[in-house]
């Protein structure tokens, strides 16, 4: 057991704490909003050229290049963490489509997209849930029929995030029907001004429209978009589905949430008294409190196991399970601390925190449902951590 | 950095998991339970064998020096098999009489067996308290432990110092919990005068409730362990019950409540051992961690038995009764988060 750092690493801390105060006043604040918002381009190119995003991103395809080494990004996380400064960009393309890419993507297809993507000029969208394939991914039924060098696509898509801003997807596409479940679908990227292809967004429980329908109507786009092999979409998206999972429940992010919870317990009061001096909120802070730890040394765990090349195991497992329902369990006790000044939101005078824990309370069960629902983690949990019996295949009906 | 056990402390943690797999055999537990004193020494005779009292002893006083952690881990192989021990009681001793190098050598030696008598430092009853005037501590103590086969104990006073006694000057009586592996005591003293006394900082009362949740995190897994195996084992409908969902989501919920407060003790013992100033806060945080996750494995691993769980035959109780009992010992979950936010400011 050994928290402490090499000289180097603690130099490097300093040099990444350094870094973040000297360009925080470049940061964006909550009123740059939107995709390709130029303040938030421009912090974004800065990370990466101070090599805080994109890190490990070879410099050919405009990430920072640096040699990857856990210890670092970690040190990274955790000063945007307890700074609380604005992180590098996130989304589906960066976290997990650039990764997939540099994993099994040609040469050309990542000299095209990894920098603009990177960069925040490029925005994608996940094009993998239908109607009829949620939890059951594998039953996607969106068909790509080949015509020469090019797949003619037909169906379409639920629950897609950002498909309304987004340039590009990337997409699950059956292109052998005949084929065994897994076995005929396809990995494909193109964009999303092909025509053919229409977007309705659908408006969710924060009242914005976060995610969309996507509808495929003799959508032609080139087989140049395959990414590793037709047939073979199945492995590829399995790859992208484990960068989510790390992505959802994160306990940096989770800790810097309950930072913020306990600053605002310290400065708002109610009858003159703060919500930290009342005995029961306390007492709840302290549980979750306890938690978040917990959650963060599981996190040291991890990073372990991945530095010694080992498999992470059960800690690894229940990240994305609990470490979600930690982050909505934050957002209630801010809602309840607030008492009925909790309920506001969106604008006005008596607003706190800009409304975000409400609309955290509710995105934040989104991602609870999105990205394998906690009951298909429980189910993953139960079989490759506890090697108990596999979910019974259903007959056909 | 590397946030792992060491390969000295995984062999410390197999090889006392080894003896306790013959020494604390359900079979002697049960018997334990039923008073026979016999069994109880023979498991004694086991561990002192193994050397748990010279363990947390400073290597300058004849002990082996050992950390926390490694205390967190041999409590917690003790919990694993509910097995009944002084360790927890020796291992504070020589925490809180950290400078006495005569007395630590008697503890290292097996010469001096401590008992505990600091409920009063978490919660005082009426009635209950000992107090120190002219010299001579004259009161009670509730829910002493090890308080059988013990030289001397370590008792609070009402003004938060702890101090020693001979054990043959305190009269003592049983107090009945629902655990009958391990046995507590009302401790009475009437002008007895203290051998030593000393302060109690806030990491060594840490330390307590950290061993506290260590015992419960082993438990707790022995408990999840013994869950899943029945569920592969036991069929209803034609097919094993671990194949229905309700009950692996039950596996699964303990385990993934259970795995993260693991880390949780690990880091709040390594920061105890390299004196980091979040240690005491964290183990607070631990001890009611641990008590809250281990009380719904408790209940959740006794579900996924059926009937069977209930009952005396499985022994499954032991082990329910054993986090029970953690739950409450050295302050309630409540008491330890409270401790918790004063540690680190919160309170005013
Ligand atoms: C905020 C948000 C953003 C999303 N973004 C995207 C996106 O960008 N792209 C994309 O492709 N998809 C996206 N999704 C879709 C998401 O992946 C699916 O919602 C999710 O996989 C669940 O599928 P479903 O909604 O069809 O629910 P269903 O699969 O119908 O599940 C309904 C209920 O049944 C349970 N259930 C289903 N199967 C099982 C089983 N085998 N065992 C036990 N319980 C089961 C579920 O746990 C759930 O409680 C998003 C979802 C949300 C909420």
């Amino acid at each position: 057991m050994k928290l402490t750092l090499d000289p180097q690493y603690e130099a490097f801390r300093a040099e990444v704490s350094e870094t973040l105060a000297k360009n925080a006043h470049l940061a964006p604040t909550s009123e740059d909003k939107g995709y390709k918002n130029a303040k938030r381009i421009a912090w974004q190119k800065l990370l990466i050229g101070s090599g805080l995003a994109a890190r490990t991103i070879p410099k050919e395809y405009g990430g920072y290049g640096a040699e990857p080494d856990i210890l670092k990004s970690r040190i990274i996380a955790e000063e945007f963490a307890r700074t609380r400064i604005p992180g590098p960009m996130a989304g589906q393309g960066i976290s997990m489509f650039v990764p997939t890419l540099l994993e099994l993507g040609t040469e050309a297809q990542k000299q095209a997209y990894i920098r603009p993507t990177i960069e925040g000029e490029m925005i994608w969208c996940q094009g993998y849930s239908e109607p009829g394939a949620g939890s059951d991914l594998a039953a996607v039924r969106t068909s790509a029929v080949e015509d020469g060098d090019h797949y003619v696509i037909n169906g379409s898509k639920i629950w897609t995030s950002t498909a309304k801003q987004a340039d590009m997807m990337f997409c699950l596409v059956r292109t052998d029907p005949n084929a065994k479940k897994h076995e005929g679908i396809t990995y494909i990227t193109f964009p999303m001004s092909t025509p053919g292809i229409e977007v309705r967004p659908l408006v969710d429980m924060t009242g914005s429209a976060n995610f969309n329908e996507v509808f495929f109507t003799d959508v032609r786009v080139p087989k140049s978009g395959v990414i590793f092999a037709p047939n073979k979409g199945w492995q590829v998206a399995n790859a992208t589905l484990t960068h989510e999972r790390g992505m959802l429940g994160d306990p940096n992010a989770t800790k810097a949430r309950l930072l913020e919870l306990i600053a605002l317990m310290k400065t708002e009061t109610v009858n003159g008294q703060r919500l930290i001096d009342n005995p029961v909120l306390r007492d709840r802070l302290m549980k979750l409190q306890a938690e978040v730890y917990a959650m963060q040394a599981n996190g040291l765990r991890i990073t372990t196991s991945r530095l010694q090349g080992q498999p992470a195991g059960l800690a690894g497992l229940v990240v994305k399970l609990q470490g979600c329902d930690l982050n909505h369990e934050i957002a209630r006790l801010a809602i309840d601390a607030l008492g009925e000044l909790g309920i506001l939101y969106e604008e006005g005078e008596h607003l706190r925190s800009d409304g975000a824990w409400q609309w955290r309370y509710m995105y934040d069960l989104g991602l609870i449902i999105g990205g394998g629902t906690a009951q298909i983690q429980k189910n993953i949990i139960a079989e490759r951590g506890l090697d108990m019996p596999r979910e019974p295949k259903l007959a056909k009906a | 950095m590397e946030f792992a056990l060491s390969e000295d402390q995984r062999m410390l943690q197999d090889s006392l998991k080894g003896v306790l797999s013959e020494a604390a055999h359900l079979d002697r537990i049960r018997k334990i339970a039923a008073g026979e004193t016999g069994e109880g020494a023979a498991l004694d005779a086991a561990l002192s064998e193994f050397g748990l009292s010279a363990l947390m002893v400073p290597e300058a006083a004849g002990g082996l020096g050992l950390g926390a952690l490694d205390a967190c881990l041999v409590q917690e192989a003790l919990g694993y098999d509910v097995a009944p021990s002084r360790f927890l009681a020796t291992a504070v001793a020589a925490k809180l009489l950290g400078g006495k190098v005569d007395i630590l050598g008697n503890i290292a030696g097996g010469e001096a067996k401590f008992a505990l008598a600091l409920t009063e430092l978490f919660s005082r009853r009426d009635g209950a308290g000992v107090e120190l005037k002219g010299g001579k501590l004259t009161g009670k103590s509730l829910l002493a432990q090890s308080v059988d086969g013990a030289t001397h104990i370590l008792v609070a006073d009402t003004a938060g110092a702890v101090h020693s006694v001979e054990a043959a000057k305190a009269s003592v009586t049983v107090m009945q919990t629902i655990d009958r592996t391990r046995t507590f005591h009302e401790v009475s003293l009437d002008g007895v005068a203290p051998l030593v006394s000393v302060t109690p900082d806030a990491g060594a009362i840490a330390f307590a409730r950290l061993l506290v949740a260590a015992d419960t995190l082993g438990a707790g897994q022995a408990m999840i362990d013994k869950a899943v195996a029945y569920a592969k084992e036991r069929q209803q409908f034609g097919r094993v019950i671990g194949s229905f969902q309700a009950v692996k989501h039950m596996c699964a919920e303990m385990a993934a409540k259970l795995e993260p407060a693991r880390a949780l003790i690990w880091h709040a013992a390594h920061a105890l051992d390299i004196g980091d100033a979040e240690g005491p806060m964290m183990a607070s945080l631990a001890k009611a961690h641990l008590a809250e996750v281990g009380t719904f494995v408790a209940r959740t691993a006794t579900e996924v038995h059926g009937g069977m769980g209930f009952t005396d035959l499985v022994g499954l109780h032991y082990w329910y009764k054993r986090i029970g009992v953690n739950r409450q010992l050295l302050g309630s979950p409540e008491q330890a988060r409270e401790a918790a936010a004063q540690l680190q400011g919160l309170v005013v």
